[in-house]
């Protein structure tokens, strides 16, 4: 928009573009009270939000005061004596890492699939698919994984650690116990991430510049050629921010993780194996159970877990803004 | 030739044929679309069928059987020997672009086998129950349920009626004050607007837990037992479909262009008719569709409802008084049973999840897509349209 009028002439000042006036509030009695109700609903919504974070903190009060670093630093969580929020977050840093190691490629080749492979109306029906794997209710996801999903990689699982048990990470200290794995959770979940993270960067996709992709077929380059120097430097930051968002949601999942994931909570690199927590899991198995500090303790930690998914979910969505707006201007 | 004679009009179309006959020219002529695409399509199928036989062979010689470990041996095969091919015959450059292309259509493969695959186990699992005697399973409450009874002898009727009213709720709280919120974050430019798009962004991604907690907390404990109820879980219900609705409104809000409103203030309409009568029928349809979509996406929620809806045996059709059940959060108590009819029945009422859902999502496409465009595009039509005294 902005660059068009510096292309044609220079505009008067205070000419009109296209962008919509804003309202100035002292038009009547009728205005300023209409808007006075719009702003009061978006008012509301702010309230919810502060409410929600200055309830949840007067909660988790007295585990801050009473652990203080310790509660963050602390890597075994055995409430309410020695809650460590470290240790939960690990095993769902760990899950939402399984799940963008395959969701992320997935999610990248759906994407270019759906704006550059797919004949047209293939790509409306793949663009309705992916939302409707967002649609599916995650409870169903984590059954379909409690059921299906453990006995059908319960072979390649094992031949994993069975041939590879001398990675880290494939180790197993109970040999045959594959059905309730930080892996598995992290499967699941990657079904459930792939939707946000295909939709995002679909949508920075189809914004780079056609001139620039019809150049370099014009060059004589191939379509992987032009997708590796058009549309991929275009939109790496928009792909950037989907993966952290996608991994702000992996990281607050919580039905599918509280069905598969066992009650142990330790601090395992060994994501095949039985171990590991999860802020969510332990939230929604325990809470309701535990005694007045023990929720305080549950409340911290939920804090906790959403200042995170919040660090990644706004930073994941300034980095989409602002690769776009700067390749705008 | 134009020595004898001036070239006439005869002359010229006689020529033509000429040129299009000689082989010369015919030899010159690039290789048609068709004729390359055949050729692309032989030297994959041939790669495909000798990595298919090959492995086979070795799996067979090997003793081998694990239908996992063969389809990503011949996946690997296949790729590496397509490259080779497409590397010797069309050089480096066509074997990368073939084989992106290879992955593009694997991933998206991927993604698409994955919800077939869950689609296709909940229907296949969960559509006999469901249909058994048909209308007794969405009619029936679970109270003459038991290890040993059958499993038509439940249903999942209270759940049904649990998840309309609850939803109902919060989708009777969350709507109108979503789309009021997104026409208000559209159409100011106040440092409240400002802060309060960063919020809903926020809370798009809150995980749902959070929510469930913090009406837990703030409402079911103080009350005890009788705390959790339907409203509850319609309140935090509405903590989750607040923020999806507003984005998807404020979407659909945006892309009505200035000029619509310009010409309605240009006529001398005040800013809040301009609002109520221009901005949001203009985008009716879509508000709609963001609706329902906030609709079927808050239906299939369990983290919230886990604290808060506290989950009932038999029929509660008050909202505000004793527990309530609703599908997701019955689901999950029958996976927590340990009898294998529980699982059964928690089958029959994922498919009932499932298809409400999947009703919902067809529901806002139909919407979205018949009458988005036509609404905009009638009223862009509209005002293009030449009036008297129009023309010069």
């Amino acid at each position: 928009m902005t660059t068009t009028a510096t292309l044609t002439a220079p505009l008067p000042p205070g000419s009109v573009d296209d962008t919509p006036i804003t309202f100035s509030s002292g038009h009547s009695s009728a205005d300023r009270a209409f808007f006075g109700l719009l702003a009061c609903s978006a008012g509301i919504v702010l309230m919810l939000l502060v409410a929600l974070v200055v309830f949840l903190f007067a909660h988790g009060w007295w585990a801050l005061v009473h652990f203080n670093v310790r509660f963050f630093t602390g890597t075994v969580w055995s409430a309410p004596l020695e809650p460590g929020v470290l240790g939960l977050l690990v095993g769902s840093v760990e899950i939402g890492l399984v799940a963008l190691f395959f969701a992320f490629p997935i999610s990248i080749f759906t994407a270019l699939m759906i704006v550059e492979f797919a004949p047209p109306p293939l790509r409306r029906t793949l663009t309705a698919l992916i939302d409707l794997l967002a649609t599916v209710p995650s409870i169903v996801y984590g059954f379909w994984g409690l059921e299906a999903l453990t006995v059908w990689v319960q072979s390649p699982v094992s031949w994993l650690a069975k041939y590879f048990g001398f990675i880290p990470i494939f180790r197993t200290l109970e040999p045959g116990r594959f059905d309730d794995s930080i892996f598995i959770c992290g499967l699941i979940v990657a079904i459930m991430i792939i939707p946000v993270i295909t939709s995002i960067s679909r949508e920075v996709m189809s914004q780079a510049p056609r001139e620039a992709c019809e150049g370099a077929l014009a060059l004589g380059g191939t379509r992987w050629g032009m997708i590796t120097d058009v549309i991929l430097p275009f939109s790496r930051s928009g792909i950037v921010g989907a993966t952290l968002l996608g991994f702000s949601r992996a990281l607050g999942e919580t039905i599918a993780v509280l069905l598969i994931l066992s009650a142990n909570n330790q601090v395992t690199a060994a994501i095949l194996g039985p171990d590991g927590g999860s802020v969510t899991k332990q939230i929604a198995a325990f809470f309701p159970t535990s005694s007045p500090n023990g929720q305080s303790e549950l409340t911290l930690a939920a804090l906790t877990l959403f200042a995170t998914t919040l660090i990644f979910s706004l930073g994941g969505r300034l980095v989409v803004q602002g690769g776009l707006r700067r390749r705008r201007s | 030739m134009t020595s004898i004679a001036p070239p006439g009009p005869d002359t010229l179309v006689a020529r033509r044929p000429e040129v299009e006959w000689s082989p010369a020219a015919g030899a010159e002529r690039p290789p048609s679309r068709r004729r390359g695409n055949r050729s692309a399509a032989i030297e994959l199928g041939s790669c495909a069928l000798a990595s298919l036989a090959f492995i086979w062979l070795l799996f067979t010689i090997a003793g081998l059987s694990a239908p996992f470990g063969f389809v990503v041996c011949w996946y690997l095969l296949f790729l590496v020997s397509y490259a080779v091919l497409s590397n010797s015959l069309h050089g480096r450059l066509v074997m990368k672009d073939r084989l992106a292309t290879i992955g593009v259509w694997s991933g998206s493969l991927v993604a698409g086998l994955a919800l077939a695959a869950v689609i296709g186990f909940v229907v296949f699992k969960g559509a006999p129950v469901a249909f058994a005697k048909f209308p007794h399973f969405w009619t029936t409450d679970m109270t003459r349920g038991g290890a040993a009874t059958p499993v038509t002898s439940v249903g999942a009727g209270a759940a049904i009626m649990g998840s309309v009213e609850q939803v109902g709720i919060a989708a009777l709280f969350s709507v109108p004050l979503a789309i009021l919120t997104a026409v208000y974050l559209v159409e100011s430019q106040s440092v409240l607007a400002k802060i309060v798009r960063n919020i809903v962004d926020a809370m798009t991604g809150t995980p749902s837990i959070i929510a469930g907690l913090f009406v837990y907390l703030i409402w079911v404990q103080p009350h005890g037992v009788n705390g959790k109820s339907g409203v509850a879980a319609a309140v935090a219900l509405t903590v989750l479909m607040l923020p999806l609705t507003t984005r998807a409104s404020m979407e659909v809000i945006k892309v009505i262009p200035g000029g619509l409103r310009e010409a309605a203030l240009g006529l001398g309409a005040p800013p809040w008719r301009v609002v109520l009568q221009v901005v949001v029928p203009t985008a009716r349809t879509g508000l709609i569709t963001a609706a329902i979509l906030g609709v079927a996406r808050t239906t299939g929620e369990t983290a919230e409802v886990l604290f808060t809806a506290g989950g009932n045996q038999r029929y509660n059709l008050n909202p505000v008084h004793g527990w309530q059940d609703d599908l997701p959060l019955r689901i999950y108590e029958l996976i927590g049973q340990p009898s294998l009819n529980a699982i059964r029945e928690a089958w029959g009422v994922a498919f009932v999840l499932v298809s409400v859902v999947l009703a919902f999502f067809v529901l806002s496409r139909s919407v979205g897509s018949s009458g988005r465009g036509t609404l905009i595009s009638r009223l862009l039509r509209a005002a293009r349209r030449p009036t008297i005294g129009d023309t010069p």
